[in-house]
């Protein structure tokens, strides 16, 4: 469970630069809970994920994870908790080391680690098992080093290395956004699988309004660092790209030119 | 010959203790760690004086090691607590070293040559017998002159091992991955729970701890610790570093540490071999390993761009040829 009251980030206060990336941000994720975010470039979108990760700290406002205030837990504590993807697919993994050795990696992220071996005969067993479900043939490149891999192949591993500990909340940065639309389907639809399966508390960030729509029981719409829209269950399966668009317009009218070529 | 070479690699097994220091900051943490200077002499100062007060010799070492641990704790809090650049945050604690190691000296220079050394009481555990064993079986190769001792090369290869062996695993372990990832990819272990700052200063310290250690072996070796001993000591690593994953390669943990320590072990050969030539001074040393740490990492750059050029020469050409006959 995942709940963010009254959030404010202002950038560069008191400048000409002067830039309010979050204003008064209230958003509550219920366990279980898969929520798109969509809106234009500034809208604040990363500066909200970045908050939640514990990267940024609101200058007002307070974060809670499973009912427990973490709005000054510093981001490696905070990510016991909170699992994240970034958009760069070279950002998730560690490159001159093996896939079995990033895997070690993720797999300590909510335990204390300790001087025993990363990678034992049983981890590599269950890692083994989890690649396979990727089905992209990684489960035989073991011991490859990460950085061989192509971008489409890491960002799997980056998806795989944060869902299999199961966070308490996900938070996906744009994560298929820099791969070519095959792979982007590809990455879609392993998201899709993992967090129907493990059922994970989600929070997804993108730029393509179809896949908004695709994933998820809701979706909520940001401008200016406000939410401005937002629909779950029912209301959201009916929505098409078109509602959107003229949700938007309906709300921000003046700039929907600009926006239409970003946001479709 | 044969003996000038056989003392490069006695003290080339010592160095590589160094060596394996440098390797953890500069490759693994990617923290270029000027303390290295400074840290080295300190481990040679705090063996000497511990010996000199009637401490035994492998207390003494320990306590060497335990110094320069200390060291690299305070460069490590310097740069992540303090936020300051990792090559400056050494540069100050190298700086801070000179004075604090000139105080543990209380002088320029501390002899421990009428002292008993942890080599003197290794020697008296050796025996003749073992000496001689080796001294027939390179006989054989009809060598005639003998080094006074096998002791201390066969122990320290022992020693500088168990080192490598215990790096290997230690940066195989859960914390060990961790470390490795902040010279790979900060942001990613981060996001992974790890604390970066706290390894980070793990690793700085564990480091220094070996070149301290190294620091105190060679003051013992060498019958002295002196306040200028460690001058250029990072460039020596890195040279050691950079000859040793040049030549053997770096394709495993396990492989890159023992090709560090042969590399160690290479570079005093080639200091050997230099200083035997008629117009090379020993004061000139420093600048040959500058040399040759620029060569090593300029050179592959160049054949690089040199083969690239080639590659697409070559496929211009075939690509002419091929039009002209179509």
């Amino acid at each position: 469970m995942l709940e963010v009251k009254n959030i404010s980030v202002v950038f560069n206060e008191g400048t000409v630069d002067e830039k309010v990336a979050l204003d008064g941000i209230d958003l509550r994720l219920d366990k279980g809970d898969f929520v798109t975010v969509i809106g234009s470039n500034g809208a604040g979108k990363s500066t909200l994920m970045n908050v939640i990760a514990g990267h940024l700290f609101p200058d007002v406002g307070d974060v809670f994870i499973n009912d427990k205030e973490v709005t000054d837990l510093p981001e490696y504590k905070r990510s016991w908790f909170v699992g994240r993807v970034f958009q760069d697919p070279m950002a998730g993994t560690a490159p001159s080391m093996t896939i079995e050795e990033n895997l070690a990696m993720a797999y300590s992220r909510n335990k204390k680690r300790r001087l025993t071996f990363g990678v034992t005969k049983s981890r590599r067993e269950m890692f083994k098992e989890y690649l396979a479900t990727l089905n992209l043939g990684l489960e035989n490149r073991l011991n490859a080093k990460v950085g061989l891999l192509s971008g489409g192949e890491r960002q799997a591993l980056s998806l795989l290395m944060t869902t299999f500990t199961n966070p308490d909340i996900l938070l996906l940065d744009e994560h298929t956004a820099a791969l070519d639309p095959s792979r982007a389907e590809l990455i879609t639809q392993i998201t899709k699988n993992v967090v129907a399966e493990s059922g994970l508390t989600t929070l997804m960030v993108t730029h393509n309004m179809q896949q908004a729509l695709d994933l998820g029981n809701r979706l909520i719409m940001m401008d200016k660092g406000q939410i401005i829209f937002e629909a779950r269950g029912k209301e959201k399966e009916r929505l098409t790209v078109e509602d959107l668009l003229r949700e938007f317009r309906r709300i921000r009218g003046e700039q929907f030119e600009d926006d239409r070529a970003v946001l479709g | 010959m044969f003996l000038s070479m056989f003392g490069a690699v006695e003290s080339g097994v010592i160095y590589a203790i160094m060596a394996l220091g440098v390797y953890l900051t500069f490759r693994i943490l990617d923290f270029p760690d000027l303390t290295v200077d400074g840290s080295f002499v300190t481990g040679a100062a705090v063996a000497a004086l511990s010996i000199i007060n009637e401490i035994p010799p492998i207390i003494a070492t320990a306590l060497a090691g335990i110094a320069g641990f200390l060291a690299g704790i305070m460069t490590g809090l310097i740069h992540t607590k303090g936020k300051v650049n990792a090559l400056l945050s050494g540069i100050l604690m190298m700086t801070a070293l000179y004075s604090i190691n000139l105080r543990i000296l209380g002088q320029p220079t501390l002899s421990v040559h009428t002292e008993t050394t942890i080599f003197d009481q290794l020697a008296t555990v050796w025996g003749e017998g073992l000496d001689n064993v080796f001294n027939s079986l390179i006989g054989i190769f009809g060598l005639d002159r003998f080094p006074s001792t096998w002791g201390i090369l066969i122990a320290m290869f022992i020693v500088t091992f168990i080192i490598k062996l215990i790096t290997d695993y230690f940066l195989k372990t859960e914390v060990g991955l961790a470390i490795r990832a902040i010279g790979d990819n900060k942001r990613m272990i981060r996001s992974l729970s790890a604390n970066t700052d706290n390894l980070t200063i793990i690793g700085v310290a564990l480091s220094n701890g070996l070149v301290a250690f190294s620091g105190g072996l060679i003051a013992q070796y060498g019958g002295f610790a002196d306040v200028g001993m460690g001058i250029g000591m990072i460039v020596i690593g890195l040279a050691s570093v950079i000859i040793g994953e040049a030549l053997f390669g770096t394709r495993t943990i396990a492989r890159a540490t023992l090709a560090v320590i042969l590399g160690a072990i290479i570079y005093r050969m080639i200091v050997t071999l230099a200083l035997r030539v008629d117009f090379l001074e020993s004061g000139d040393m420093k600048l040959i390993t500058a040399i040759i740490v620029i060569i090593a990492l300029v050179s592959p750059k160049i054949l690089q761009a040199q083969r690239e050029k080639k590659r697409r020469l070559e496929k211009r050409k075939a690509m002419q040829g091929g039009s002209s006959h179509a």
